[in-house]
């Protein structure tokens, strides 16, 4: 009885044995030998210590692959934890939770702010980051840095084009627009020709699409320095942003244009399947239409500078664009550090991205390359649209200021768009109440306004 | 071994009770047993349950906010919920789904059942089936399926209104997205509740019907006179489970929210508030509140209902 009594005890604590050894387990992201078993990559070298990253980039394999080939003494161990807000969301949790962070994360300028307010980046001055400073693009590194903090080195970004069907231009009759009121004047063309498509769409979850077009007109939405964390200007009802908002509403009610959620497979599929003639995209946004299926097959797609309020004096805008940041749960930061700037800040590894990952380059030595400018995309019949569109967009670019709430900010305009494209409100007013409500939160968690 | 155990244990069996006395060895041992085999069922209970409720308590009791840190507040948080406008919306928006869900699904399982168990074919057994598989659909695979469903240009409806000249609803608008969801649930739980419904059928006594019809009552009656009253717990255990559920409301509209995003805000119900709270907002403290909040009102609810129904649910 007794032999039994003990064996029974012994399943009982081996089975407890497993199961905390199981929920331990996936906590465990310090970069240590023990995380190799999770890598998604090989690990060239196995004596060198390894950094854990997270990344959503296309063929990002192949960039780590570069990267554990070239480096004998740091290997990269890569898991994509998923894209945006799904990777935010498990970071956010293991910030509170104290552990199972990565040492180093992909994370898009837009939420730098959001992360560093959490003590949870690393200053990454400390670890040469200055020294690095001129390789890359002048407005993308503003938006890495704060003060004279850097809390992460450019990848990639987002200049702004548009980019058309020349096939549905050319049955409409219409010349490509340079303003925003040719624009509008195209969207009334391709109407009255019957042909079924609208100019574009206009996504009440835009989120950063949005705030780039209010910022073409001068909007600026936020003023926020890590150096005064508890201190934020909030201005996202400036008369900037009540223009463009009160020009795309007219465009809505005149059903000009579509107001479909963005990043939906419905979405998805109307960008190439011809129910839009335009697609306001970034620089990343030629990769993005190329993955898509159900395309038109005779679609003749173009690029073209996105148009401008006052042609005379163009102003060119940002959407998206990322970076690699150190976290604070690194074990060893300054190897986190070296494999932050030495992923894609060497030109092996940025054209990798180019070229299979359809990245725009914030690392200039291949940013400013003749190969980068003249390079010619088959998908937009041998255009070179980084010579034509891109490259002078991002050369325009001077950086941009987010919240420390950027998820909140952006979640209450897509509230605030939704009503008003719904008609219950007019674009002012859906500003002013945005206002109101991000004016409210802030203060709720504890920021003085400005 | 095996023969001594048995042995040893029949005599047991017939005189439980002088254990409460005196405490024998084989008692004890019986008892040391019983712990044995609770242990590991306890081990994951206190661990996955317990322990994260208490510690999600206890963050209830502080405030952190971004820009100025943690401290102590005792009850504040409860007191910011039960008069936070959105909280309370979100409360209004799973009562809603209560009063119009809970009854839909119940008519059909009901109906379902009774129709059920008066045939005796192979087709009954063939559409009881038919009638339960939704439930074993994963929810989330469930409500993503429906969102294509639902999708103007992935979803039949545009093909079938076509047919008759006419558009197609818009199922992920604002106006009818509260129709799409109470279909989404209805269609997934409402077999379950007809498998509940059913199997108390099934423990009726045929010798009761036989006696009614004897008496002169139609099938119609047998129904609505006899098979519903006697099966009035099941059904009180139903409801109570449709409650509950819908109190917490979050997967079917969380998922859907990927395609409807302006329809469905992040706080649409108070368990998408609080999930989007701790995970999008960082505000794990305030979370855990509304959580708590939600927690003393499905108990409060369920336990109004339970109190109303304890006739017919046996408990008096």
């Amino acid at each position: 009885m007794k032999a039994k009594f003990l064996a029974s005890a012994g399943i009982v604590a081996a089975t407890a044995v497993v199961l905390t050894g199981c929920s331990g387990g996936n906590g465990s992201g310090g970069g240590g030998d023990s995380a190799a078993a999770s890598c998604t990559n090989t690990i060239v070298n196995a004596e060198a210590p390894q950094v854990t990253v997270w990344a959503w980039y296309p063929a990002f394999n192949d960039v780590v692959d570069n990267f554990n080939n070239s480096n004998s003494d740091v290997q990269i161990c890569w898991t994509n934890a998923g894209q945006g807000n799904d990777e935010y969301t498990k970071f956010s949790t293991s910030i509170e939770s104290g552990s199972g962070a990565p040492d180093v994360i992909q994370l898009e300028s837009e939420v730098l702010a959001s992360f560093t307010i959490r003590d949870a980046l690393v200053d990454l001055t400390e670890f040469g980051a200055n020294d690095v400073k001129d390789q890359y693009a002048e407005g993308a590194w503003e938006d890495a840095s704060s003060g004279e903090a850097v809390y992460a080195i450019p990848v990639d970004g987002g200049p702004m084009g548009m980019l058309y069907r020349q096939d549905i231009f050319d049955a409409a009759g219409i010349k490509v627009p340079t303003t925003w009121k040719e624009f509008e004047a195209a969207a009334q063309k391709l109407k009255e020709s019957g042909n079924g498509a609208v100019i574009a769409d206009f996504p009440t979850n835009g989120r950063a699409f949005n705030q780039a077009l209010f910022a073409q007109a001068g909007s600026v939405p936020f003023e926020y320095d890590s150096v005064n964390p508890q201190e934020i200007g909030i201005k996202v009802n400036d008369q900037g942003a009540k223009d463009v908002l009160e020009y795309w509403d007219g465009l809505v009610k005149k059903g000009l244009v579509a107001t479909d959620d963005a990043f939906t497979a419905d979405y998805n599929t109307k960008l190439v399947d011809g129910s839009y003639a335009v697609y306001l995209a970034a620089a990343w946004g030629p990769g993005y239409l190329q993955g898509l299926s159900d395309a038109d097959p005779d679609a003749v797609w173009r690029a073209a500078p996105l148009p401008q309020w006052d042609a005379a004096k163009p102003v060119h805008v940002n959407w998206g664009g990322s970076t690699f940041a150190v976290t604070k749960q690194a074990k060893d930061k300054k190897l986190a550090a070296k494999v932050a700037m030495g992923i894609f800040g060497n030109k092996e590894g940025m054209n990798l991205g180019v070229d299979k990952g359809a990245l725009f380059p914030s690392y200039a030595p291949v940013l400013d390359s003749k190969e980068f400018a003249n390079k010619k995309y088959e998908f937009f019949g041998g255009q070179q649209i980084n010579k034509d569109v891109f490259l002078k967009a991002a050369a325009g670019y001077q950086g941009a200021t987010f919240s420390p709430f950027q998820n909140y900010a952006y979640d209450q305009l897509t509230v605030q768009l939704y009503s008003m494209v719904q008609g219950e409100k007019d674009a002012g007013k859906a500003l002013d109440d945005l206002q109101a409500s991000l004016e409210q939160y802030a203060t709720e968690q504890g920021f003085t306004l400005k | 071994m095996a023969t001594t155990t048995a042995l040893s244990s029949a005599p047991q069996a017939k005189t439980p009770a002088p254990a409460k006395h005196r405490p024998d060895k084989n008692y004890r041992r019986r008892q040391r047993w019983g712990w044995v085999f609770v242990a590991p069922f306890a081990a994951i209970f206190l661990t996955f349950l317990i322990l994260p409720l208490v510690y999600a308590f206890r963050m209830s009791l502080f405030t952190s906010t971004l820009a100025t840190g943690t401290k102590f507040v005792g009850a504040d948080n409860y007191l910011k919920a039960f008069s936070d406008p959105i909280f309370l919306q979100g409360l209004a928006t799973v009562a809603k789904f209560a009063l119009i869900m809970i009854p839909a699904q119940m008519l059909i399982a009901l109906l379902a059942a009774l129709v059920l168990d008066n045939l005796a074919t192979w087709a009954s057994k063939f559409s009881r089936l038919m009638i339960f598989v939704p439930y074993a659909v994963p929810v989330v695979i469930g409500a993503l399926m429906w969102g294509f469903l639902y999708s103007p240009r992935f979803g039949p409806a545009g093909s079938i209104f076509g047919i008759f000249g006419l558009a197609a609803p818009e199922f992920l608008a604002q106006d009818s997205i509260f129709g799409s969801l109470v279909n989404i649930v209805t269609w997934q739980w409402a077999g379950y509740y007809m498998i509940i419904i059913y199997a108390a059928l099934r423990g009726i006594d045929p010798g009761i019907y036989e006696a009614a019809v004897l008496d002169g009552a139609s099938d119609r009656q047998i129904a609505w006179r006899i098979k519903v009253p006697m099966i009035s717990s099941s059904l009180v255990m139903v409801v109570i489970f449709a409650l509950i559920g819908t109190l917490q409301f979050f997967t079917e509209p969380q998922v859907l929210r990927g395609v409807a995003q302006g329809a469905i805000p992040t706080s649409y119900t108070p368990n998408m508030y609080a999930f989007s709270l701790a995970f999008s907002y960082s505000q794990f403290n305030y979370a855990s509140a509304i959580s708590f909040a939600l927690g003393i009102v499905v108990f409060v609810f369920s336990f109004l209902f339970l109190f109303l129904t304890r006739k017919q649910s046996g408990l008096k």
